[in-house]
């Protein structure tokens, strides 16, 4: 099975450099081949396991807890305009 | 000045509430301790002193007074938390996690921030952003992770006590590689509210104490069912300090041949089996088990922690807060800050956790993973029907030399061959010291049982301790 390190960099939002594209392409090849070893097993009639203890989803009412976070949560923006928070264009023009 | 920085949290406490001590005499003492030694460790990325004079102090709680250091990945109100990131650098929450809110309700001053790996991604304290901590009983030596700041502080005595976080042993590797006591409790025990999240399925908050006593007091004050974390249970929490005034008599208590393998090292073997030869000796039943499947551990863990990596960090795009490396184009924007703002090892992992999730390898990779941790908590319940306590080596080795390892990412997770299981099934287990090799380096036990049995390892790690010196030696830094 390959993988391709630039295929998988763009899938996860990450520029790499050619160093590291080497550096980490031979790293996961290496985990991979690691991984493999998992194969020794069938799994065929095994369920998967996400969770490991029986834990049902919880509801809440919706309700409004914290009113007041405008501000502490706003100042931490790398750029804001007004209440916002400022990015690149996101839609194009036609 | 008295040197009260060595004393434990019960001590501590006792003596601030008999006024033996004033809050301020402590604090002066360990800030001291910290000035002398730190620059040493480097254990802290955030040491506040003046706490001590802002906190009130009020007799009748249980931690009044006791100061308490916290792993940076831990959100402290108005402090800055920053996983030992440079993408986080400057983030300030705007609200404290549960079990930081509770150590406040409970007396506590929270003091210093603690190194760790970045986003916990490290068994050594060396992948953080700050550079790395030194174990403080050989300073050429790494102190375990992810949480070495938080092991190192407790070890040389720059903290009563402190928290950390364990996603695959980074609470009980480091306890064990730096002589103290480390506990990871139960999945869903302590509220995971405010803990940046790492693996969410195997991700839990657990102390650092000098004593087994300590951690059954600090996992009294955290534990608890949480509205602001649905996956925190439900359970009671009974008093833990109850727990180890029992003797260990008659519990049945398993070796599981698969962590006496070869490449173990000899010293840590001979100390682990001499653990459990003392506790037959005080009344245990000792016998072997067989979890078959512990080899394939590292391997599961290795697709479902970093799945649960990469999208857990995800979040980390420039837009809302931390590092942004500014681009006239959005996706550009995403992809500078994310190479600028993380480092080696947690690049790795979000590319792998983004490989085994892709389209086409998700079957073969990430189900497959899921699939074999069933088989691996199968081992486990299956065990654990006949038995009280599961016995074995926390890690296959006493502390490494710092860079030994940085380089060669598999040998890196190989250290955490022994703490992966518990997290993949659930189960709580604590490491306690057990002994020391020749060159003086602490050899940690690691004690498991069934999920909810934090009281089981209490009283046997109790017992333990009652009857040995280990835990009384301290790093001659």
């Amino acid at each position: 099975m390959k993988m391709k390190i630039e295929d998988v960099a763009k899938l996860a939002r990450i520029r790499l450099d050619e160093k590291e594209k080497n550096k980490l392409g031979k790293d996961l090849e290496g985990i991979l081949a690691y991984v493999e070893k998992l194969n020794e097993l069938d799994t065929k009639a095994v369920q998967p396991t996400s969770h490991a203890l029986p834990l049902e989803n919880v509801f809440r009412k919706d309700e409004i807890k914290h009113q007041d976070v405008k501000e502490e949560v706003l100042k931490h923006a790398p750029l804001r305009e007004r209440d916002f928070f400022k990015v690149p264009k996101v839609i194009e023009e036609v | 000045m008295d040197e009260f920085y060595t004393w434990t949290i019960k001590e501590t406490a006792e003596a601030l509430r008999s006024g033996k001590a004033t809050p301020s005499d402590i604090l002066e003492s360990l800030c001291g301790r910290v000035r002398a030694v730190d620059s040493k460790l480097k254990a802290y990325v955030n040491f506040d002193e003046s706490r001590s004079k802002k906190a009130d102090f009020i007799k009748a709680k249980p931690l009044s007074g006791v100061p308490i250091a916290i792993k940076d990945n831990i959100s402290t109100r108005g402090w800055e938390t920053t996983c030992a990131s440079k993408i986080l650098k400057g983030y300030i929450p705007p609200y404290d996690a549960t079990v930081v809110r509770k150590l406040k309700e409970a007396g506590a001053i929270i003091f210093a921030k603690c190194n760790m790996d970045e986003f916990a991604f490290g068994s050594s304290c060396e992948t953080s952003c700050y550079g790395p901590t030194f174990n403080p009983w050989n300073t050429q030596c790494v102190p375990g992770g992810s949480s070495g700041g938080s092991a190192a502080s407790v070890a040389a005595d720059l903290a009563v006590g402190s928290l950390g976080s364990d996603t695959g042993g980074s609470i009980r590797q480091p306890a064990a590689l730096c002589g103290v006591v480390g506990l990871k409790p139960t999945y869903g025990r302590v509220s995971r509210y405010g803990l940046i999240a790492f693996g969410s399925s195997l991700d839990q908050i657990g102390p650092f104490t000098k004593t087994v006593e300590d951690a059954a007091i600090l996992l009294g004050v955290i534990a608890g069912h949480d509205p602001l974390d649905s996956t925190s249970a439900p359970a009671d929490v009974p008093d833990y300090t109850q727990a180890v005034k029992k003797d260990v008599k008659g519990l049945r208590i398993g070796l599981p041949k698969e962590y006496f393998i070869k490449g173990i090292d000899p010293e840590v073997e001979s100390a682990v089996r001499g653990a459990a030869k003392k506790l037959e000796s005080l009344g245990a039943k000792i016998e072997e088990v067989s979890l078959p499947h512990t080899q394939y551990a590292v391997a599961t863990y290795y697709i479902v922690a970093t799945a649960e990596a990469s999208s857990n960090l995800g979040r980390y795009d420039g837009v809302q807060y931390g590092l942004r490396v500014p681009s006239s184009d959005l996706v550009e924007m995403y992809m500078k800050t994310r190479c600028e703002g993380f480092g080696r090892e947690a690049k790795r992992r979000v590319l792998l956790g983004t490989f085994v999730l892709s389209a086409g390898y998700y079957e073969a990779y990430y189900l497959k993973g899921l699939k074999v941790r069933t088989l691996i908590k199968q081992d486990f319940d299956k065990a654990f029907e006949r038995l009280d306590v599961i016995l074995a080596p926390t890690s296959p080795t006493p502390a490494f030399k710092v860079g030994e390892r940085l380089d060669d990412p598999l040998a890196m997770y190989l250290s955490d061959i022994f703490t992966i299981p518990q997290n993949l099934a659930g189960i709580p287990a604590i490491s306690i010291p057990c002994g020391f090799t020749k060159g003086g380096l602490p050899i940690g036990l690691q004690l498991m049982a069934k999920p909810f049995g934090e009281e089981t390892l209490f009283r046997v790690a109790h017992a333990f301790e009652r009857a040995t010196d280990f835990h009384k030696k301290r790093p001659a830094i």
